[in-house]
């Protein structure tokens, strides 16, 4: 088996007494999408952050594509591949959609020492920008400022910025959270054509969601991995159910 | 383009501003070009506090400071028997860069009300140091003999002076206005929009913002060196906290992020202190709650006050 793309080991971040990620250790195979569940406060945000770099891990590595990547700064971990998107969603307000994607090919075009030339007039940013918003649907949307977008919309930008980044990973933060019936079912089909080219890391509470789309299922619940598998596995794991799902939800899942 | 009324303000102030040494020649009324002198030097200083304050998200409360250290540097050349600009000037504006890499480094590590005050603290440390110069004038300050010399470019002459403090003020602002719109442009008005997400998207920001708070100390300082030039004097005075103050004042009256607002700001404010101290010793009173109501009811400054509705 090769090694996998990311390679979780023994990481913990404690809280003052409070053990936020305790000894996790995830394997996240290259291609597979590979989702994160657990009750509220299990620590799924907490772990998104030390993968980031946003908070610093106490113990544990992180490696991505065979390197060590546990000290290293929120933006470099980006120009090496790993982006995410935000659960509150997390945009330039007062710039246009185009732009901000725009800013994110830019993030990765090398650095911004550049101090004369119109940024807005330069193909190299601007053209993969709008494919980046075409792939999620915005094309039409690109000079619309983001502050007069709705919250669909905002969702999906997250995802337009974070592929523009050109990654080999996805971190997918709840890309479902607040939205609609319809809007989901739209960002669900999204996501299974990107899962076909990236590997992704998904944390959601849409249980639908997550059964549609996961390879593979982590469960994690006060900051520990009970269980990882595979989805029908998951389903039918007896300490899944008890600590997690609970009675009425137990019956969802089934049906 | 001339329907929106802000494009007719720079324009109307552009030609006032261009033709005031015709009027002031025909009506021999040096007061006013030595007015508007000093206010184009304190537009081109608040141009540049623009930089970072309005696109940067940077509020510098220590600002002035370059002011200081750009005369400072004019003023001790001179002292010393230097006075050649070729010297004086790049000098000066060096010495400012410097200063502004030291003082970003350190406070730009720092955010929100902990950066206005570290900057502040900065500013007010070589205040003291001015103060303590004794062989400059300590907080006497220092009397400059000969302004500094150019070759044929007489700037002793008032209209020369003031032509070539207006070119470089419109040079700096064209400046900064191709500045804010390239890709570094974009790297600094993004982390004022959104630190954490340019961090994510992979911006080092802190480089990009040192960077830019380094242009803006310089820019600051090239006031300074002209401001040292229009008084033929350097005083601790220069780089007070209140100066910053002042700065502050005429970016944000004038319009944040905005290519003109800070000339607007400088033009409104100035000549408002001036008249106003024409009627009252108590000016201030009156120029006060007029602050507060332009900050409280016209968010973007005069420049936002003109925006057109529709856009």
């Amino acid at each position: 088996m090769p090694e996998p793309l990311l390679q979780i080991e023994g990481l913990t971040k404690r809280f003052g007494g409070i053990v936020a990620s305790d000894n996790v250790t995830l394997p996240v195979v290259q291609g597979e999408l590979h989702a994160i569940i657990g009750p509220n406060g299990a620590g799924k945000t907490t772990l998104i952050g030390q993968l980031t770099g946003e908070l610093s891990s106490q113990s544990g590595t992180i490696r991505f594509g065979g390197q060590d990547i546990t000290a290293l700064p929120v933006w470099q971990r980006s120009l090496r591949g790993l982006a995410r998107s935000f659960q509150i969603t997390s945009l330039f307000l007062d710039f246009t959609a185009l732009d901000n994607v725009a800013l994110a090919v830019q993030a990765h075009a090398g650095h911004s020492f550049h101090f004369w030339r119109d940024a807005r007039q330069q193909p190299d940013l601007r053209d993969p920008a709008h494919a980046a918003l075409e792939r999620v649907g915005l094309g039409r949307r690109a000079d619309a400022l983001v502050a007069n977008m709705s919250h669909g919309e905002h969702r999906q930008l997250e995802i337009a910025m974070a592929l523009a980044t050109k990654p080999r990973m996805l971190l997918l933060d709840e890309p479902m959270a607040g939205m609609g019936v319809e809007e989901s079912a739209r960002m669900v089909e999204l996501l299974r054509e990107l899962k076909r080219e990236l590997t992704i890391l998904l944390i959601e509470h849409d249980m639908d969601a997550v059964f549609a789309l996961a390879d593979r299922i982590s469960v994690l619940v006060y900051g520990r991995i009970i269980a990882s598998g595979e989805p029908a596995a998951i389903r039918a794991n007896p300490d899944v159910r008890r600590a997690y799902l609970g009675e009425q939800q137990a019956v969802t899942l089934n049906g | 383009m001339m329907r929106d009324p802000r494009t007719a303000l720079v324009a109307a102030l552009l030609i006032f501003l261009g033709l005031l040494p015709v009027y002031v020649m025909a009506a021999g009324n040096n007061f006013l070009l030595i007015l508007f002198t000093r206010i184009i030097i304190l537009a081109l200083a608040a141009t540049s506090l623009n930089l970072i304050l309005g696109y940067g998200g940077m509020v510098s409360f220590g600002h002035a400071v370059y002011l200081g250290v750009g005369g400072y540097v004019v003023g001790i050349l001179a002292k010393e028997g230097i006075n050649t600009g070729i010297i004086q000037w790049p000098l000066a504006l060096l010495v400012s860069a410097l200063f502004a890499l030291i003082i970003g480094a350190l406070s730009l590590r720092t955010r929100g009300v902990y950066f206005i005050m570290i900057t502040l603290a900065f500013a007010q440390m070589l205040y003291y140091v001015a103060v303590s110069l004794d062989r400059y004038g300590a907080d006497d300050g220092l009397t400059i003999n000969h302004r500094s010399q150019f070759g044929l470019l007489n700037l002793s002459n008032k209209v020369v002076f003031y032509y070539l403090c207006l070119a470089l003020l419109l040079g700096v602002i064209f400046l900064v206005a191709r500045l804010v719109n390239s890709r570094f442009g974009f790297a600094i008005r993004g982390a004022q929009s959104n630190e954490r997400r340019m961090r994510a998207i992979g911006f080092p920001v802190f480089r990009y913002r040192l960077v830019c708070f380094v242009i803006a100390g310089t820019l600051c300082g090239l006031a300074g060196v002209l401001l040292a030039n229009h008084t033929d004097f350097v005083s601790p005075a220069m780089m007070h906290w209140t100066r910053s103050g002042d700065l502050i004042v005429m970016v944000v009256l004038g319009g944040m992020g905005s290519a003109f607002g800070p000339l607007i700001g400088a033009v409104v404010l100035l000549v408002l202190e001036e008249a106003l101290s024409g009627i009252t010793e108590y000016w201030q009173i009156i120029l006060g709650p007029l602050l507060l109501l332009i900050v409280l009811f016209a968010r973007g400054g005069i420049v936002g006050m003109l925006r057109p509705r529709h856009a």
